[in-house]
C-alpha cells in the first residue's frame, strides 16, 4: 500500500524501481559499466527524485497494477512481459521515470569513464574547441549581397 | 494602501534585456530612476555548470519553463491551449540569464512586410532607424561574430566569432556542397576578454547561465553601469498593477515587496519591460473604471497577436565524433531561405540555425523519449552511436501576427501573491506550417549532405524557444496599435513599453538583439523629447 505521506518511496516502490532500472539499463561486461540498479547509482536516483517524486510514484503504481502486485516479486519471464508493456505505454509518468534513471546513470564516474569522458563538473576546467577550417567560408564570402532593399 | 514610497521620475518594471538597456540609456539624464524586479540577483557560483548534476538541473531549478522551474520568483502560465510552451526567466537579467546567446539582428525587409509581401503590417520604424542602436547594443553586450556576411547590411561585431569546431566544419562542407549560404553566428559569448568578462572556456551549452561569465546577460553588462550611474534596482518586488490618476496618466505601480507587503510606488513616467506575456498580463491586471478592458486597451489589441516562432528541428547522426556540449550550442546560421520567394507556397522565410549537439544526459533523455534509445541489452551499443555524434538544425520560422493568438488572464490560476496568471491561446498558422515543412525538407537535405543518418524531425521544439512577441504592438494608428512609433502608449502619455510585446512582426530570428536595440531607440527618443514628452 502506497503511503504518500512518506518523504520518499516505500520499500516496495523502491524495490520495484531498482528492479526496473536494472532492466532498463543492465550492466555490461562488454562496455565495463554497471547497471542502473548498481547500489551507488540507485542511491543517487533515490536522492534525486525531488520534484519528480509524485510522477515516479504514479509510474510505479501503474507498474504495480500491470504486475498485479509487487513487480520485483514476479518471475523473470513475467517481469519481461510487464516491462515491455510498461515502457511502451509512453505516458508522461513513465517518461519521467526514464529521465530520472538516465540523469543519474549518465553522471556516474564509471559510466563516464567508459565513454572516455572525465567525470567532473564543466567549470572551471572547461573544454578545448578546435578552430576548424575557416577557408571553408571563402565561397560564401564571394557571394553577392542577399538582403533586400526596402522602400 | 499600506505604504507609499517617495516619487521617482522614471519607474521601470522588469530588469531583463530591455529594462536594463533603457535604464542604462536614461541614466545620463540624471533623473531619479527605479527598477522593480520580481526575481533575484543571480550568482555565477549557483549556475549548474559548477556541479556534477548540471544537466539534471535543466529539468528542475534551471528549467526553461516557469511552470516546471516553479521558483518562488516565477509566476505560473496556463499554456495548455498551445502546442508551443512558454520559456522565460525571472531574475535580474531576465531571459538573458537563460537564452542561448544567439544574437542575430532583424533584417531590413522584416520592417516592411506589408509593402514587400502584402501581409501583416509594416513597422512604423525601419532598420536604418535602429542601426546605430544595434551597434551600440553590440558594444554593450559584447558580440562575437564576423563582418562581411552577405545576408546583412555591413556590421562590425567587436569580438571574433566562436570557433567552427568539428561540428561547424562538418555543416560548412555540407552547405558548400549544396551551394547555400552559411555564416558563423553572432553570439554574446565572449571570445576574448571583454569589458571585465573572461573569454569562453566551453563549459557546455550556455542556456542555464554561464559560470565563467563569458555569456552576456544584462546583470553583468548593462546593470553594473546603470547602477554606477545612479539607477536603483530593487529585487523581489512583484508589480500587481499600474494605477492611473484623475487625468488618465499613469500614477505609479502597486507591488509586493520582499516581505510580501503591498506598497505603492509613485512615478512621473512608467516603463514596462516585462516582455510579450508579462507586459499584457500587467496591463490587463490594471483594469479600472476608466480603463475597464485593461490599461491602454482601447484598441482591444493588448494581449493579441502573440508570436512565438515555430521552431521545428531535424537531427541526425554521423560516425565522426563531434563537439556536442563541449562548446556553446550555436555555431552557424543560414539565410538562404530568409527572404520571400514567390515560387514557394508561403510568404516570408526562416533562418536555419545549426547546433553543435548536446550532452551525455540530454542525449540519453531526448533519444529515449522518441524511442531512438532502446532499454535493455541493446541500450549501451545504441547509446554510443548517439552521444557526441549528433547534428541538429533548427528552423526559425517567421511567425506572422494573428489576433486569435493571444494572452488573457486565467480565470482561476494565480501566482503566489494572488495575482491572476496569464493564459495563452496559440495555434500555428497555415503559412507557418508550410514554411516549417519547407525548412524541414531543406534541413533534411543538409544533414544528408553532411552524411548523417537516422534522421528525426521534431515539429514543435519542446518548451519552445521562449520568444514572446507582439502583444502590445507599435503603430501610428491608435485603433490598430498599443504604442506609438517611439514606445509611448496611445492614450496614456507617460506610460511606455520597450520589450518584445511592441513588435509588429517577428522576423525569423532570435529577438534579443532587436529587442534591446528597440529599447535603446525608445530611450533615445524619450531623451530627445524630454521637454515635450507628454505632448
Amino acid at each position: 500500500m502506497q503511503n504518500t505521506s512518506e518523504p520518499g518511496l516505500t520499500a516496495t516502490q523502491a524495490h520495484d524501481l531498482r528492479q526496473i532500472a536494472g532492466m532498463m539499463i543492465p550492466a555490461s561486461e562488454e562496455f565495463a559499466v554497471p547497471g542502473a540498479d548498481d547500489a551507488a547509482i540507485f542511491d543517487d536516483i533515490l536522492r534525486s527524485l525531488g520534484r519528480d517524486l509524485d510522477s515516479v510514484r504514479a509510474a510505479l503504481a501503474s507498474l504495480s497494477t500491470l504486475a498485479g502486485g509487487s513487480f520485483a516479486d514476479l518471475d523473470d519471464r513475467r517481469r519481461e512481459s510487464v516491462v515491455d508493456t510498461f515502457l511502451s505505454s509512453e505516458t508522461p509518468d513513465v517518461t519521467t521515470l526514464g529521465r530520472v534513471v538516465l540523469q543519474c546513470y549518465y553522471r556516474d564516474d564509471r559510466v563516464l569513464r567508459s565513454l572516455g569522458l572525465e567525470p567532473r563538473a564543466p567549470f572551471p576546467k572547461g573544454h578545448k574547441l578546435e578552430q576548424g577550417d575557416w577557408s571553408l567560408l571563402d565561397p560564401v564570402r564571394a557571394r553577392p549581397r542577399m538582403w533586400r532593399d526596402v522602400p | 494602501m499600506s505604504n507609499r514610497n517617495d516619487v521617482v521620475d522614471v519607474l521601470i518594471i522588469g530588469s531583463g534585456a530591455s529594462g536594463a538597456a533603457v535604464a542604462w540609456s536614461l541614466a545620463e539624464t540624471k533623473m531619479k530612476i527605479l527598477c522593480l524586479e520580481q526575481g533575484d540577483w543571480m550568482k555565477s557560483s549557483d549556475f549548474p555548470s559548477n556541479g556534477r548534476d548540471w544537466e539534471a538541473r535543466r529539468y528542475s531549478d534551471f528549467a526553461i519553463s516557469p511552470n516546471r522551474r516553479a521558483r518562488p520568483t516565477d509566476y505560473p502560465i496556463n499554456d495548455d491551449n498551445s502546442l508551443m510552451k512558454v520559456a522565460n526567466f525571472n531574475g535580474v537579467g531576465g531571459g538573458t540569464i537563460m537564452y542561448t546567446a544567439h544574437f542575430p539582428r532583424m533584417h531590413p525587409s522584416d520592417f516592411r512586410v506589408r509593402t514587400l509581401d502584402g501581409v501583416a503590417d509594416d513597422w512604423p520604424i525601419d532598420y536604418a532607424a535602429l542601426e546605430p542602436f544595434f551597434a551600440e547594443n553590440d558594444r554593450m553586450m559584447g558580440v562575437s561574430g564576423l563582418a562581411g556576411d552577405p545576408a546583412y547590411p555591413p556590421r562590425q561585431p567587436p569580438m571574433p566569432p566562436l570557433p567552427l569546431g568539428r561540428t561547424g566544419a562538418r555543416y560548412a562542407r555540407a552547405m558548400n556542397k549544396l551551394g547555400w549560404h552559411w555564416w558563423p553566428s553572432d553570439t554574446t559569448v565572449a571570445t576574448t576578454e571583454y569589458d571585465g568578462r573572461a573569454p569562453c572556456i566551453n563549459l557546455g551549452h550556455c542556456t542555464p547561465g554561464c559560470a565563467q561569465g563569458a555569456k552576456a546577460s544584462t546583470d553583468i553588462t548593462y546593470w553594473p553601469r546603470a547602477i554606477r550611474a545612479g539607477v536603483e534596482l530593487r529585487t523581489r518586488c512583484r508589480v500587481r498593477e499600474i494605477t492611473t490618476n484623475e487625468h488618465g496618466m499613469a500614477a505609479g505601480a502597486i507591488y509586493y515587496d520582499p516581505d510580501g507587503v503591498e506598497r505603492f510606488q509613485p512615478a512621473e513616467v512608467v516603463i514596462l519591460a516585462c516582455n510579450g506575456i508579462g507586459t499584457p498580463r500587467l496591463l490587463l491586471n490594471s483594469a479600472s473604471s476608466r480603463f475597464p478592458n485593461g490599461l491602454v486597451n482601447s484598441s482591444g489589441l493588448v494581449g493579441r497577436n502573440l508570436m512565438l516562432h515555430p521552431w521545428p528541428q531535424v537531427r541526425g547522426y554521423v560516425e565522426e565524433e563531434l563537439d556536442g556540449d563541449r562548446a556553446p550550442m550555436t555555431v552557424l546560421w543560414s539565410k538562404q531561405f530568409y527572404e520571400t520567394d514567390p515560387a514557394r507556397d508561403f510568404v516570408r522565410g526562416y533562418t536555419l540555425q545549426f547546433a553543435r549537439g548536446t550532452g551525455v544526459v540530454n542525449e540519453a533523455v531526448t533519444s529515449a523519449e522518441i524511442g531512438r534509445l532502446p532499454w535493455g541489452k541493446d541500450h549501451h551499443r545504441a547509446y554510443r552511436k548517439l552521444v557526441y555524434h549528433r547534428l541538429q538544425i533548427g528552423v526559425a520560422c517567421e511567425d506572422l501576427p494573428e489576433e486569435h493568438n493571444r494572452v488573457t488572464l486565467d480565470p482561476v490560476l494565480k501566482d503566489s501573491h494572488g495575482i491572476p496568471a496569464p493564459r495563452i491561446d496559440y495555434a500555428i498558422s497555415e503559412n507557418s506550417q508550410r514554411m516549417m515543412e519547407h525548412g524541414i525538407a531543406r534541413a533534411t537535405e543538409i544533414l544528408t549532405a553532411a552524411g548523417a543518418t537516422d534522421l528525426y524531425t521534431s515539429r514543435t521544439l519542446l518548451n519552445s524557444p521562449g520568444h514572446l512577441l507582439g502583444t502590445a504592438r507599435m503603430g501610428n494608428d491608435p485603433e490598430r496599435s498599443v504604442v506609438n512609433a517611439w514606445g509611448r502608449c496611445h492614450g496614456v502619455r507617460n506610460l511606455f513599453i520597450v520589450d518584445g510585446s511592441i513588435w509588429v512582426t517577428s522576423g525569423g530570428v532570435n529577438p534579443t538583439s532587436t529587442i534591446q536595440a528597440l529599447a535603446l531607440y525608445v530611450a533615445d527618443s524619450m531623451k530627445q523629447r524630454l521637454a515635450t514628452l507628454f505632448d
